[in-house]
């Protein structure tokens, strides 16, 4: 049980906590723009902190350098794919849910 | 030019992909790098200004750190709101006038909209950026303009 | 302990796959699928470290890319009903 492997245990807790809270806001939510929120933020963060960690844990090789382009690969497509999702959405014209007001 | 630039980067990309340093695996690399270059040296690299380019990148650069800061505080905002068991949400949809000139600028704040605590970037048209917000406050932080005047420092002086 | 983090990942797009099933539009579909697939992608290569196989960090990197193209491909089909 060495520092690292501490590192290590430490941001796979905390990706792995916001995979799941992005995965339980994308089932409770109540419209899809709202949806979307946990989807393009706490997912992106999630994995990537959990794919640093597996780095820390490697160190520096090849294998790293590869973890590094998923890593920045992940970062720039996956708000890109929401968005894109979100303006396709709204040209179908889709409207956002509104609370309602007397509650 | 454009075409040593673009055989310089795939073929850095082949041997960080490959990860063996024999003969053969540089010969190939060396063969379809050279290959992809020169079917698409146009398309990858176009007509970008190496100066500019890399000002823009050391400008970016100073701004990273404010965004992952914001990133982070965005995330605990999510959390916060799915936890909470009456849900305080309130979506709306807000739209703004910018005026950034470049690409870059419009594409940098849209990424930083997105990723900055409870709004999302639905659609930019003619410098009109149309914004889900999740409740209020987001909104008001966004049309406050905090956020343009930095995008304004990336892209610098140029118009 | 990569394990436990793979498990908790496939709870996650579990989770997810309700929504995907659930609907109700298409969009929200679409965003499902989108989520899953990156899940995948940490899968993989959480996989690689537990099995010791470096290789299917490869998988992983092909996978995003491919993920990323079909949210594409599933956007344009629901926009024009084609794919030409």
């Amino acid at each position: 049980m060495n520092i690292t492997t501490i590192i290590t245990a430490i941001f796979l807790t905390i990706g792995c906590f916001f995979s799941v809270v992005a995965a339980i806001g994308v089932v409770r939510f109540p419209d899809f723009y709202s949806r979307m929120h946990p989807a393009g933020k706490n997912d992106t963060l999630g994995q990537t902190l959990i794919l640093i960690g597996l780095i820390i844990y490697e160190g520096f090789s090849f294998v790293s350098i590869k973890l590094l382009l998923i890593i920045i690969f992940i970062f720039i497509a996956n708000p890109t794919a929401t968005h894109a999702i979100a303006k396709a959405a709204y040209l179908a014209g889709l409207k956002p849910w509104e609370k309602e007001e007397k509650k | 030019m454009n075409f040593i630039i673009t055989f310089i980067i795939l073929f850095f990309f082949w041997i960080l992909l490959s990860g063996y340093f024999d003969f053969m695996h540089l010969f190939l690399g060396v063969i379809s790098s050279l290959f992809v270059a020169f079917i698409s040296h146009d398309l990858i690299m176009g007509d970008v200004n190496i100066g500019r380019a890399s000002k823009n990148v050391l400008r970016f650069l100073r701004y990273l750190p404010w965004l992952l800061y914001q990133i982070v505080l965005a995330n605990l905002d999510i959390v916060y709101r799915t936890l909470h068991p009456d849900m305080p949400i309130a979506p709306r949809i807000i739209k703004f006038k910018t005026d950034l000139k470049t690409d870059m600028g419009i594409v940098v704040l849209a990424n930083s909209i997105t990723l900055t605590p409870g709004t999302v970037t639905i659609d930019v048209k003619d410098g009109e950026f149309i914004v889900h917000a999740i409740a209020e406050r987001p909104a008001d932080d966004l049309l406050g303009g905090e956020m343009q005047a930095r995008v304004k420092k990336v892209e610098g002086g140029e118009g | 302990m990569f394990n436990i983090a793979a498990i908790a990942i496939v709870l996650a797009a579990f989770l997810i796959l309700y929504r995907a099933i659930k609907g109700p539009m298409m969009y929200d579909r679409a965003l499902a699928i989108n989520i899953i697939g990156t899940k995948t992608v940490v899968i993989l290569a959480l996989i690689g470290f537990i099995y010791k196989r470096p290789h299917f960090l490869d998988i992983a990197l092909v996978y995003a890319l491919i993920n990323f193209i079909a949210t594409f491909a599933i956007l344009k089909y629901i926009e024009r009903d084609r794919l030409d």
